[in-house]
């Protein structure tokens, strides 16, 4: 059994002469969750639907666990479940049908398929909806079954392009801890989005592209790390509006506390050293001021910073 | 992170050959068709068909029930020609443009399979759904036979323009298969497949007879009639000449080969076009 993979050498595609996505190398492997993060356009559709073959590079060449997916589709999405561009399924058909269709055409013993489409109609919350007709499904129905269909062989690698995008903040959240809940099977998850949050919600690792071409690729800490010059940020939250001399004087003191800035007057972001000793410190030291603190957490502000900033040097 | 304990997957059970999975696409395909709306209308019109012959022979009877073979050449010949057209405009017209327009192809493209499996497993099962509506009408012509002629009545003729039938089914799918092909919406590859088939073959037909005056061997409509010609004894002649018009009818050597060659042909171009499309 080898590791799951993806990687893509000199990975390129345009339109035309729209250049969407140049000399894209990137090699993901293990068991985690990837995100790949860019804005509206950057071109992270186009990158995914080259791993899946759907369409063509213009330039180099993607694999998945090692095998050319140009070369040989076959074998290599027979590792992957893929979910890109909300797909359909024949609408007459029901939920357990098109899983039974994917497993057939995936080669799934006959004897697992029951046992396999339950499991994963479970985990989407779908299992109630196994025999009705795929046609009359909401868009958030037919994403999580999408999302079983990608799950039925119980893949190595699994491929999601903005899984949550277009559903409701009740349906992203559902696709959100579906994804999350993946992570314990030992499979890689590479997943793009838009949303930094997200991204940050679920995976263990980043890759930023804009413009069609990858910025970094790095774990999560070590990505606030590099761009946040060696501190973390956390955000402290107060049941009382603060005096602004208190922030400047007495917090802005406090061992451990490198910077401080106010957000609005029941929230703070203060720089702290990234250990967590440390940083337990800083908690006890603000708790001890009895300024009814409620929440202290480390905030995605820095790599929120990093995401913008790192977008906004291509203007 | 894999949660300590947790065996890493691997792929469940081993990937099915390319044929396997052919027929197992093909048999969820036809799961769709059998329950859709195009199914219903197929059998409409091969009802149709099949009441308005019914109704012509016991209204006329004459030389349509002088003999088995006659009624069979003019009454199957004429009628299953008319329907496998219907059949492959509404199968095979937007076979491949809907799996764009409709997104299922999006679905497909994510599992293991070669794009020329996603063709064989569609047009297996267009052919299958067009085969349900031959036997259909096949069955009510065979009840009027029997009342007719009686149990003992069937020609030769028959089993060979069944197999003819099939055989024309299989070039004009593959005909309309090919220019499904070319386009992304299926509204478009229908019009395009229905215009060509109802009037276009036979326009060109007529303009290559009368105006070129050459023997039309490069059309598939020049092909078709055989499948009612081959209950005439004897075989109509080659080439036939009267009021100043040559008129042209295929042998059956000639009209098998026609029909061949164009299931051989389009399918390939078709199949190579689709191996070429991306799905953007
Ligand atoms: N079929 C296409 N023809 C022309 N341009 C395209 C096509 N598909 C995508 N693009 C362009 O390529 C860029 C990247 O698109 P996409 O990969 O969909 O971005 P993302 O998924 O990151 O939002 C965009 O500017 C988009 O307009
Ligand atoms: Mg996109």
């Amino acid at each position: 059994m080898n590791t799951p993979s993806l990687t893509s050498v000199g990975l390129g595609k345009s339109f035309g002469s729209f250049v969407a996505v140049q000399g894209l190398d990137l090699k993901v492997e293990g068991a985690k969750c990837v995100g790949f993060l860019g804005p509206n356009g950057a071109g992270k559709t186009t990158t995914l639907k080259m791993f899946a073959d759907m369409i063509f590079p213009s330039r180099g060449e993607a694999f998945i666990n090692g095998i050319s997916v140009r070369k040989d589709r076959k074998h290599a999405l027979s590792h992957a479940g893929v979910l890109i561009e909300s797909p359909e399924i024949y609408p007459s058909l029901s939920p357990t049908e098109a899983l039974e269709m994917v497993a057939e055409i995936r080669g799934v013993p006959r004897g697992e398929q029951p046992r396999r489409i339950r499991s994963v109609l479970d985990e989407v919350k779908m299992l109630d909806w196994a025999h009705q007709k795929v046609g009359r499904f909401s868009k958030g129905m037919k994403q999580r079954i999408q999302i079983a269909a990608a799950l039925v062989h119980d893949p190595e690698v699994l491929i999601l392009d903005e899984p949550s995008t277009g559903l409701d903040p009740r349906g992203m959240a559902e696709v959100r801890a579906i994804v999350r809940e993946q992570r314990k099977h030992g499979r890689l998850i590479f997943m793009s989005s838009h949303i930094l949050s997200e991204v940050t919600d679920v995976c263990d690792e980043v890759a930023l592209i804009d413009r069609g071409k990858l910025l970094f690729y790095d774990t999560l800490a070590n990505v606030t790390a590099r761009f946040s010059t060696g501190n973390a940020q956390v955000d402290a939250v107060f049941v009382r509006p603060l005096d602004p001399a208190q922030v400047t004087g007495t917090i802005a003191h406090l061992p451990g506390v490198k910077a401080v800035e106010l957000l609005d007057p029941k929230r703070v972001r203060l720089g702290v050293p990234p250990g967590a000793l440390e940083q337990a410190q800083v908690l006890e030291a603000l708790v001890a001021l009895r300024l009814g603190l409620v929440s202290f957490k480390e905030s995605t502000g820095a790599l929120e910073d990093v995401y913008m900033q790192q977008i906004a040097r291509g203007d | 992170m894999a949660a300590p304990g947790v065996p890493a997957p691997t792929a469940l059970g081993g990937l099915p050959s390319d044929e396997h999975q052919a027929f197992r696409l093909m048999r969820f395909q036809l799961r769709d068709y059998l329950r859709s709306r195009r199914f219903l209308l197929m059998i409409a019109l091969t009802l149709a068909i099949a009441a308005i012959v019914t109704l012509v022979v016991a209204h006329f009877r004459g030389g349509l029930v002088s003999s088995p073979a006659a009624f069979y050449g003019s009454l199957w010949g004429g009628g299953v020609g008319v329907l496998i057209v219907f059949a492959g405009i509404i199968y095979g017209g937007d076979a491949i443009a809907g799996e764009f327009q409709n997104k299922t192809g999006y679905f497909l493209m994510g599992l293991p399979l070669k794009r020329g499996t996603i063709y064989q497993g569609k047009f297996l099962a267009a052919y299958l759904a067009s085969v349900t509506a031959v036997v259909l009408y096949l069955a009510i012509l065979l009840l009027n036979g029997i009342y007719y002629f009686g149990m003992n009545a069937f020609p030769w003729q028959l089993a060979a323009s069944l197999l003819l039938a099939l055989l024309y089914l299989g070039a004009l799918l593959g005909t309309t298969f090919l220019f499904s092909s070319l386009f992304k919406t299926s509204a478009y590859a229908i019009l395009v497949v229905a215009v060509l088939f109802l009037f276009g073959f036979s326009i060109a037909q007529v303009l290559v007879e009368d105006l070129v005056k050459i023997e039309p061997w490069f059309l598939l409509s020049y092909a078709s009639p055989v499948i009612g010609n081959i209950f005439s004894n004897p075989y109509p002649s080659h080439i036939s000449s009267g009021f100043g018009v040559t008129t042209y009818t295929a042998t059956i050597p000639e009209a098998i080969l026609i029909m061949i060659v164009y299931f051989a042909l389009t399918t390939l171009a078709g199949y190579a076009l689709f191996t070429r499309e991306q799905f953007t």
